[in-house]
């Protein structure tokens, strides 16, 4: 049976394929990339009822208008979007069954920045070197190595996955356009409108600044700026200063580190991070929440909250433990 | 080479990852070594390790949260596992490193920088070249684009830094030199290392198995080739 077709009919802003990402070739300078905000990433795929490693597909803060040229079955999670199906609200973050021909459109983010629309069956794309993840920076994975752009066609699983799904669904309803359920599962990630607060550790270098940066680094509000993007977040605030001018030998890198270089500004690492950087790191992000990091838009503003190591592994772990209920409870909905 | 306790200090990296660092300074064999101590840990194939990233004076390994055992602490799982890797590393035979033959073309057209640092050196262009394209360079890290080689062993006569404005775009291939160190561009990206030469080579391609032309520890030999050459290699 021949797969679903999906019409790129306007590409959004910034709008790719994505996965879990790619690991174990860091020591050959491979970046991991991957989605930005895993959580939604993950919620929207077993709403599918997709594995959780199946690729999505990425939206920012403006999203795609696409044609489903055959029956579908669809979940939109992460930010809050203004989008539609056939002209009517699409509800969010609960499986949706598109009818052959439909248009949906994931207009701009209200609130966050980054959705993940997953296709049950997963958005079929080749792996590259284990992923499916796109670097557009060097051209590979995802579709053709790059954002989607108006005119391009995707394939996704087999219409017969789609019904079949969405026929073990419990508490169903249907309008013309399309089916969806009575419940929907909570946006974990969407940031709260003002200030959004994230949890950060002292990074390997934090005492090489001087006592007003240390301060000011946890005291002060933080503006993630226009430069922003799947590399890193740059940070607009107080000005850090280390007390040496001393070059560090570039070192390895991670998902959520926060470095400082010598002009001043801050810059998180995100999914498409650089594997190594000569820059000091004055904190690093709690992995839980890197997610809500990604879902902060240009000119949101945020705080860092002080953690221990160990405080950030046990968020870690209820947010995997949270997930991991969130999904078994979607499996009973699929009478799993 | 003692192994004592006090070959590394152990930082967490966040909550997913640990640093190893070996020195603050950039010393071969110190590199030499932590290649090594790499290369033992990843044939231990510890599942929750799901990368181990050598770099030019410190190794990282990065954790696969969902996957570290429960109630297993991955900072001092981590620091027993170099431990033990370090003896394992240095008592194992030493296998021949690796080694690659990389043509360069020094032609000016693509080598905007290299007159300039000839300059800077106080050597002729001609004299550059001949200390460039030797052996005894080394693979000390992998870094910054996927396939990037940050290579040692410069003559010392060729140590110039990088340039005060980086340029936008760098073509794939382009051989650049900043410091103690060469680097090969695997595409086309910014970068503000002196571009001396370019190579034909394709320095990471996902079409091929391995992807990566360079790999840390690898000796490298730079071999003049003309223009020439150079266009009928990039033909291939």
């Amino acid at each position: 049976m021949p797969p679903v077709s999906i019409r790129v009919l306007r590409p959004g802003l910034h709008t790719t394929v994505q996965d879990l990402g790619r690991y174990g070739l860091q020591h050959l300078g491979v970046v991991p990339c991957g989605a930005m905000d895993v959580v939604a990433h993950r919620l929207a795929n077993a709403l599918v009822g997709n594995e959780a490693g199946a690729a999505t597909l990425e939206c920012t803060v403006v999203g795609p208008e696409l044609l489903f040229e055959d029956m579908s079955l669809v979940a939109l999670c992460g930010a809050a979007f203004e989008a539609t199906v056939g002209g009517e609200p699409l509800p969010q973050h609960r499986p949706v069954l598109l009818t052959p021909g439909t248009r949906l459109r994931v207009g701009s983010a209200v609130r966050g920045a980054r959705g993940y629309l997953a296709v049950a069956g997963g958005i079929s794309v080749p792996a590259v070197l284990g992923s499916r993840s796109t670097y557009v920076p060097a051209a590979y994975g995802g579709f053709s190595g790059r954002a989607l752009r108006a005119g391009d066609a995707l394939d996704a699983g087999a219409p017969a996955l789609a019904q079949t799904r969405f026929g073990r669904l419990k508490n169903t309803r249907s309008t013309g356009n399309f089916g969806s359920t009575g419940w929907r599962v909570e946006a974990i990630t969407l940031p709260p409108a003002n200030i959004v607060a994230v949890r950060a550790m002292e990074g390997r270098h934090y005492g090489q600044f001087d006592a007003g940066s240390r301060r000011a680094f946890f005291d002060e509000t933080w503006q993630v700026s226009k430069d922003s993007n799947r590399m890193g977040f740059r940070l607009a605030g107080p000005a850090l200063a280390r007390r040496s001018a001393g070059e560090l030998l570039s070192e390895p890198t991670c998902l959520g580190s926060v470095q400082a270089p010598a002009d001043g500004s801050v810059i998180v690492l995100m999914a498409d991070h650089q594997t190594t950087g000569g820059y000091p790191k004055i904190a690093e992000v709690a992995g839980a929440d890197v997610a809500l990091l990604s879902q902060v838009a240009p000119g949101g503003a945020l705080r860092f909250v002080r953690c221990t190591v160990g405080e950030a592994r046990e968020a870690l772990q209820r947010l995997h433990e949270k997930i991991a209920g969130m999904t078994r409870g979607i499996e009973l909905q699929y009478g799993g | 080479m003692a192994v004592t306790r006090k070959d590394f200090s152990i930082f967490p990296l966040g909550d997913s990852a640990v640093l190893a660092e070996f020195g603050t300074r950039l010393d071969l064999d110190v590199n030499l070594r932590l290649q090594r101590l790499a290369e033992a840990v990843r044939a231990k194939r510890v599942p929750w390790i799901r990368d181990i990233v050598p770099a030019l004076g410190s190794l990282a390994l990065h954790f696969d949260p969902g996957s570290v055992p429960a109630g297993l602490d991955p900072v001092e799982a981590a620091e027993r596992l170099l431990k033990d890797s370090l003896r394992g590393a240095l008592r194992a035979p030493r296998g021949r490193s690796a080694s690659l033959e990389v043509p360069v073309c020094y032609d000016p057209e693509l080598a905007p920088d290299l007159a300039e640092v000839a300059e800077r050196v106080k050597l002729s262009v001609g004299e550059v070249v001949r200390r460039h394209a030797v052996a005894g360079h080394r693979v000390l890290m992998m870094g910054f684009a996927p396939g990037q080689p940050y290579i040692g062993g410069l003559d010392a006569t060729l140590v110039v830094p990088r340039r005060a404005t980086p340029r936008m775009r760098v073509p794939a291939g382009s051989i650049a030199i900043a410091n103690a160190q060469t680097a090969v561009y695997p595409f086309e990206i910014s970068g503000g290392w002196n571009v001396i030469g370019r190579t034909p080579l394709r320095v990471f391609d996902v079409e091929r198995e391995p992807a990566a032309l360079f790999t840390p520890g690898m000796n490298v030999r730079f071999v003049v080739i003309d223009r020439a050459e150079y266009e009928r290699r990039c033909r291939l």
